[in-house]
């Protein structure tokens, strides 16, 4: 396998996947056939794998890939309890690249909050969510008692349906949540695409993912979105 | 009907077996060739010997028992700490050095789904009463032999120091309290987190470039040349050990400013091994200059430990030239 890095890189796709498309391009790489089929998921002759973001760090972390870019809400999300928390995945975090800017939020219906109605009457609050870790750190943070309820799919769903009182959910615009007549009541954090990598490969191969690093740190910085 | 086993626990059946003690026995030669005896220590002792103590990270023991006067024992989670209290306890007057040796099953705590031994068996070395640079050269002329006796091939051993990253702190000016959010966004590894806490400390221009730009530093002697006034102790001390090793050791050196390990005893010099062939450490030691005096008897010391079964898959790896990051563009390009 040879590409302009020499280095295996894990690209998520969804999101993220375009201006991580963008970025490779930058650096040389030749992304045509990357950005034409999306079934394929090994790209040797240029040293890329796809996969869907979540999955990123369990690829770096084993080593099938130098580097990766993943979002920062994932990388969160997979360490147990957050920021201390030896269960974080063993990779290093190596750079932010600014895109795919996203705020983490919880909230619930508009009008009178239900959550704080919930916690006043029954002492808990019920809270769907696709981030299940990062929700539970929080309302613990804030001393709140919590029921949480993983869901899959879209989280809007979850309080129109009276299932909960509110979600915790990544948010770009806040569109999805306003047509869902929902209000975000707090920002929890800001998420931004990250370079990770390999502990080894960070020693073995310390030469490429400097010029990796090098590379990516002088590229015009990143408009939003 | 299937019987389970805990996860993170396995049964070796007798090819595996084969293996792994082809592997041991020629560790253990090695080990004993250069002076190290065998030893074994219990796998339970107790909390209060042992301690369970917030520093000692991932080492820490996860499994308490009580026996039957209610005593509260723990499984060892690696055998560094019994070994400091053989010391202290059987050889209280003894001439140092003194040189052991062990292969013996640790207990960790595992997280879920990620294929995290829970019973590891761990081979190593201990070398109490020689001190830096001479004690620590030995340990690590020591890893090498035995890692070459086993036919590893493509490892290299990273080496740095634990009281680096503080002495740049200290060195630097920054406040106290700061310290230790910063020292564990380094131990975590997340240096996009450590410059926003640099930041966040109010910690501007040069200062801040050093403390972001320094731990990530790695490569061969050049990387000690650059490095600032702040940390001119770890870095001689590192260079010292690096003199002391012969041709064939010292090229397996990588310096790396950055090297700091989860278990807090270690006071000077770290080291891990990484082969291309495991995406993980094989394993990795240090000096602990400190911990023989929590038990009375104040002896610098160094050691290391060897996870076996990731030394053996490395060793399969590097056999079928597969494996982690062998699958991918070949090694560093010459300079």
């Amino acid at each position: 396998m040879s590409s302009a890095t020499g280095l295996t890189i894990a690209v998520p796709r969804g999101a993220l996947f375009k201006r991580t498309v963008e970025l490779l391009t930058g650096l040389g790489i030749d992304t045509e056939e990357l950005r034409e089929n999306d079934r394929k998921l090994l790209f040797e002759e240029i040293g890329v794998i796809t996969m869907r973001p979540s999955d990123v760090p369990t690829y770096v972390e084993a080593g099938a890939a130098d580097v990766g870019i993943t979002g920062k809400d994932v990388l969160l999300e997979q360490s147990a309890h957050g920021f201390g928390d030896p269960a974080q995945r063993e990779v290093y975090e190596l750079l932010d690249l600014g895109y795919g800017r996203c705020t983490m939020v919880l909230a619930s219906k508009a009008g009178p909050d239900p959550a704080h109605e919930a916690l006043r009457r029954l002492g808990v609050m019920r809270v769907a969510t696709k981030y299940p870790r990062i929700a539970a750190r929080h309302l613990e943070e804030t001393g709140r008692q919590a029921e949480i309820v993983e869901v899959k799919g879209s989280v809007e769903l979850a309080p129109l349906t009276g299932m909960v009182e509110a979600i915790v959910d990544l948010t770009a615009t806040g569109t999805t949540l306003r047509e869902n007549n929902l209000l975000v009541r707090e920002e929890l954090m800001v998420c931004t695409a990250r370079l990770i990598a390999n502990p080894v490969a960070h020693k073995l191969k310390a030469t490429r993912i400097d010029e990796l690093l090098e590379r990516l740190r002088e590229r015009p910085p990143a408009s939003a979105g | 009907m299937i019987y389970p086993i805990p996860s993170g626990t396995r049964d070796v059946l007798p090819d595996e077996t084969r293996e792994v003690r082809a592997i041991t026995d020629t560790l253990r030669g090695v080990f004993e060739r250069h002076g190290y005896g065998e030893v074994y220590t219990p796998a339970l002792e107790y909390e209060t010997v042992l301690g369970s103590r917030a520093d000692m990270a991932e080492a820490q023991p996860a499994y308490r028992v009580f026996d039957e006067t209610g005593a509260a024992l723990v499984l060892r989670s690696d055998m560094t700490v019994p070994i400091a209290r053989v010391v202290a306890t059987r050889y209280p007057t003894a001439e140092p050095p003194l040189r052991f040796c062990y292969f013996a099953h640790c207990y960790r705590g595992v997280r879920p789904q990620r294929g995290q031994p829970r019973e590891l068996l761990q081979a190593g070395i201990e070398l109490v009463g020689a001190p830096a640079p001479e004690g620590t050269a030995e340990a690590l002329r020591v890893l090498c032999a035995a890692l070459d006796a086993t036919g590893l091939k493509d490892y290299r051993v990273g080496l740095g120091d634990a009281s680096l990253f503080p002495s740049l702190m200290a060195g630097l000016g920054v406040p106290e309290e700061q310290r230790k959010g910063l020292l564990e966004a380094l131990e975590r590894r997340d240096f996009v987190e450590l410059g926003h806490r640099l930041a966040a400390a109010g910690l501007q221009g040069e200062a801040a470039e050093v403390l972001l730009s320094l731990p990530q530093r790695r490569g061969g002697a050049e990387v000690l040349a650059g490095a600032n006034a702040q940390v001119e102790e770890a870095v001689t001390g590192l260079r010292r050990v690096r003199e002391l090793l012969e041709g064939d050791v010292a090229e397996r050196i990588i310096f790396d400013l950055g090297l700091v390990r989860s278990i807090g005893y270690y006071t000077g010099a770290v080291f891990e091994v990484y082969d291309p062939a495991l995406g993980a450490p094989i394993g990795g030691g240090g000096r602990y200059d400190e911990l023989l005096s929590r038990f009375g008897r104040g002896l610098p010391a160094v050691g290391f430990a060897l996870g076996v079964d990731r030394l053996h898959i490395a060793l399969a790896g590097e056999e079928r030239g597969t494996g982690a990051l062998l699958a991918q563009p070949a090694g560093e390009p010459s300079p």
